[in-house]
């Protein structure tokens, strides 16, 4: 761990200005800048992350770090960053993980299995717009990963969760919802995330406010699964 | 060079079904043996990467993030736009090709604008077999909304996440594809120069973000969907890694950069607040749905208000000016882009502007909160709002947001034929990295739609007229090109490293951001113009003499990344102020102050500017070199664009 002295920080900078700042500093002394993921820096695309003072994102809720502004800590603080820490989350370097084993959980089927043309007009199938809202709710998760970071077990269950559900819902999704629920469980398992105990921190923190009822619809969705035979092992 | 846009022959509605049954086929099982590179997994990338997948191609999709559901489409608010006319609100094929003609000021092309707009309609559906769950009325159907330059409800939307919801169902069938082994995927891996063999597209050079490693990959045809430029100006809503780089260095290596001074400039971003800030925030477009704009009518107002003599709610109705409402009755609010973001900077030119600095309008809800009752609006627009509470710290419901336009998209890009294949035999752009639909202003909502038509609806057709003819023999990537090329990357970057300078990468990037924005931005004129040029040359000479970049290449260094995109920024900047500077006329986002109505519009020259700028590289320091391509109008009739 290595302390560093940051000057000059105004309330209204975002946390990963503060880091830019600190790092133009490091520039200038022939230092090497501190790597940190992040792209959009509007809390979409899911690419920041960091551990702030023990909390995933930092302290405020529902805010991911590039959203979190420097208003929400005092002059003088000393403030504490950690990379996400989870087995399934190697280190690169600095801060920076690599999360790969998220996007290898979507391959294993996070998807309709449909290809591009010869579908049915959009309006074919009506969908009732409670169900659509909520699916829509559930496919707002950004991967970022922070569920995996606050969960004392490093569980990706929260993202599962949010994709199986979204896509069991609605009608074009049920029909392979029994195989995806089936591999993208047994792929997250391979990865070496670990099992979910119901504690509840990954909602807690969650970024985007995915709910812990995803959860809930996921374990529904894999005991139907299991309790037919036509399905994966 | 003549640049030919193999338009096909027929009438407008006619060209793309003749097109697709004249092109050349390839047989599902020869499919196999073709390699098709896609770099970028944004919308166009995504979706071109998956459908080719499904087609039979092998793929390899190249992304800088750690994932590519991570590409700046995923932050597109609004909506994406589609011919349905499920609203019966009188839409149709022609009127979106109409409005996007229109709204681009009649500098694209017709029968590309005329296929997007007819494969709209297929977007959609496609999307919702995907799953994506669009918003829905309470009978089940989709709803829609209205957006700028448009007098029809066709925008189809995801609360104000959008972009994001088509990306990952275009992610998700890309993960499809990669799990059926058709599709290998290399994310954390950044395109640095185009390998050409024959005078043909044959691979790229890469660097891996994780270990430094360059590496070549040899294909039969390369699609780039690498986004815009719009970081030429550092303070942009793109994404911070939104770099030109792929497509820059492709433009060095022979394809041609068509209308680069064609930048948008968006009017709803919540205004500058300090010198750290490191990015924009754009606030969606389809606010201006129910937002009503508006500053104070006087400058002595404006000034007091500004001072904190006065509250807002101190100012009484009839002292707001709603210039939108009050120049444009028709299209009031809902004006195109270029014209709204012209008039705030209009009213705070005049002195009119709100805010600490005077550089922001007002986007005032408070008519439709009172109307629609308050959480109508927070299930319209709630994320928005939000995101406006967490950066300014003020709460929108109750005080009006403060806005300012900052640079967004791109028009220009590399120049493409019909078939979206760049001068370069087997090059291929898609998306905003091409030029071609939009002309000199894009309408709000067209970009997804643009993304995903070139991706879903247009490449896996035309790319296969291409390889058709290609032998199946692939290039080893022990050719000599590819050597040639690696050592060249290789090269360069070496030469980053060993400047060791004292000012660094990103204090480039501001100085030459705030030439752009100063005088390549909402406003321009020659004078300004030809100074900016000779400050570009000199900034860029001082970068390669003082630039700062430490660490070594074979390893994660966020410095040598940046160094590289910056370097070629340096260089696009130039091009696009001599683009801008060519151009004697004002038309959409191009706004030359010598040439303007009395009523401040842009004033297009018909005459002598009604075609394609593409320009061809010469090294750098030289002049570029212009081809034209005329713009023909055979089924609009050009006019002075109004929206009164």
């Amino acid at each position: 761990m290595v302390t560093y002295p940051v000057k000059g920080i105004s309330p209204d900078m975002s946390f990963l200005e503060m880091l830019d700042v600190l790092n133009e500093d490091l520039l200038l002394r022939g230092d090497e800048p501190i790597a940190f993921d992040h792209d959009c820096r509007e809390g979409i695309c899911g690419m920041c992350s960091l551990y702030i003072n023990g909390r995933a994102h930092g302290p405020e809720r529902g805010t991911t770090t590039c959203q979190l502004h420097m208003r929400h800590f005092k002059d003088g603080d000393t403030i504490t960053i950690e990379p996400w820490r989870a087995a399934a989350f190697p280190v690169h370097r600095d801060l920076v993980v690599d999360r790969s084993a998220m996007d290898r959980i979507q391959q294993a089927g996070g998807y309709i299995s449909v290809n591009t043309g010869g579908v049915p007009d959009a309006n074919t199938i009506p969908i009732p717009k409670t169900i659509a809202d909520k699916a829509f709710d559930a496919a707002t998760c950004i991967q970022c990963g922070a569920c995996v970071a606050a969960c004392k077990n490093a569980s990706a269950m929260l993202f599962l969760s949010a994709k199986v559900s979204q896509l069991a819902m609605l009608p074009q999704g049920k029909v392979e919802a029994k195989t995806r629920v089936e591999n993208m469980l047994a792929q997250h398992d391979a990865e070496g995330f670990g099992a979910c105990s119901n504690i509840g921190a990954c909602a807690a923190e969650c970024p985007v406010g995915i709910s812990l009822d995803n959860i809930a619809m996921l374990n529904r969705e894999y005991i139907s699964a299991k309790a037919t035979s036509e399905n994966v092992a | 060079m003549i640049l030919d846009s193999k338009i096909p022959e027929g009438p407008l509605a006619e060209k793309w079904d003749k097109h697709k049954f004249n092109v050349k086929l390839v047989n599902p099982a020869n499919k196999r043996k073709y390699e098709v590179i896609v770099v970028g997994t944004g919308l166009a990338g995504a979706s071109a990467a998956a459908t080719l997948g499904e087609l039979g191609y092998n793929v390899k999709a190249f992304c800088f993030q750690d994932s590519p559901r991570r590409a700046h489409s995923i932050a597109a608010q609004g909506g994406i736009n589609a011919a349905k006319n499920y609203q019966n609100d009188g839409d149709s094929v022609f009127r979106l090709f109409y409005d996007t003609i229109k709204g681009g000021d009649y500098r694209a092309r017709e029968a590309n604008v005329y296929r997007l707009a007819q494969v709209s309609v297929d977007i959609i559906d496609q999307c919702v077999a995907q799953g994506v769950p669009f918003a829905r009325e309470y009978g089940g159907l989709l709803a829609n909304r209205s957006f700028g330059g448009a007098q029809v409800s066709r925008t189809f939307y995801a609360r104000g996440q959008t972009g994001q919801q088509l990306l990952l169902g275009a992610y998700s069938a890309l993960n499809r594809q990669i799990a059926y082994g058709k599709v290998k995927m290399y994310p954390r891996t950044e395109m640095l120069d185009l390998v050409m063999v024959d005078g043909k597209a044959r691979g790229i050079v890469v660097r891996n973000l994780i270990t430094g490693k360059i590496e070549s990959h040899s294909a039969h045809a390369v699609v780039l969907a690498t986004g815009g430029y719009g970081n030429v100006f550092f303070l942009s809503t793109n994404a911070m890694g939104s770099n030109a780089t792929a497509a820059w260095r492709a433009h060095k290596k022979g394809a041609l950069f068509a209308n680069p001074c064609f930048t948008q400039i968006h009017p709803t971003c919540i205004p500058v607040s300090g010198e750290y800030q490191s990015k924009l925030t754009l606030m969606s477009e389809s606010l201006r749905n129910d937002g009503r704009v508006w500053v104070p009518k006087t400058v002595e107002l404006a000034q007091r208000l500004r001072r904190g003599e006065i509250a807002i709610n101190d100012i009484a109705e009839e002292d707001r000016d709603y210039y939108l409402e009050r120049k444009y009755p028709a299209f009031g609010n809902l004006v195109p882009r270029d014209v709204a973001s012209r008039n705030a900077k209009l009213v705070c030119d005049e002195g009119r502007g709100v805010g600490g600095s005077g550089l922001a309008v007002y986007l005032d809800f408070a008519d439709a909160i009172k109307r629609d009752g308050q959480p109508a609006i927070a299930a319209k627009y709630g994320n928005l709002f939000e995101m406006y509470a967490k950066i300014t710290d003020e709460n929108p419901y109750e005080k009006p947001m403060r806005i300012y336009p900052a640079v967004h998209y791109t028009m220009g890009g590399l120049w493409v034929d019909y078939n979206l294949m760049t001068n370069i035999p087997g090059l291929y752009a898609t998306g905003e990295c091409n030029f071609s639909d939009h002309g000199a202003n894009r309408l709000g909502a067209s970009a997804l739609m643009q993304g995903l038509a070139d991706g879903y609806f247009v490449i896996p057709y035309t790319i296969g007229d291409y390889l058709a003819q290609m032998p199946y023999a692939k290039v080893s990537t022990d050719h000599p090109a590819f050597k040639e090329a690696e050592e060249a990357v290789i090269a360069k970057n070496q030469q980053l490293l060993s400047i060791k300078g004292t000012r660094t990468v990103d204090e480039f990037h501001k100085a030459l951001g705030l030439l752009m924005w100063d005088y390549c931005g909402m406003a321009r004129n020659a004078e300004g113009l030809q100074f900016a040029k000779q400050e570009i040359r000199k900034l860029r000479d001082e970068f390669w003499r003082d630039v700062k970049v430490t660490g070594v290449n074979e390893e994660l260094n966020i410095t040598l990344e940046k160094a590289n995109r910056v370097a070629d920024f340096l260089e696009l900047g130039e091009l696009m102020v001599d683009d801008a500077l060519h151009r004697n006329e004002s038309c959409g986002g191009h706004f030359r102050e010598e040439y303007q109505t009395p009523e401040n519009e842009a004033l297009r020259d018909d005459e002598n500017f009604a075609y394609v700028a593409a320009w061809e590289f010469t090294g750098v320091g030289n002049e570029p070199v212009l081809h034209k391509e005329d713009l023909k109008f055979e089924n609009v009739k050009l006019t002075q664009r109004s929206y009164k």
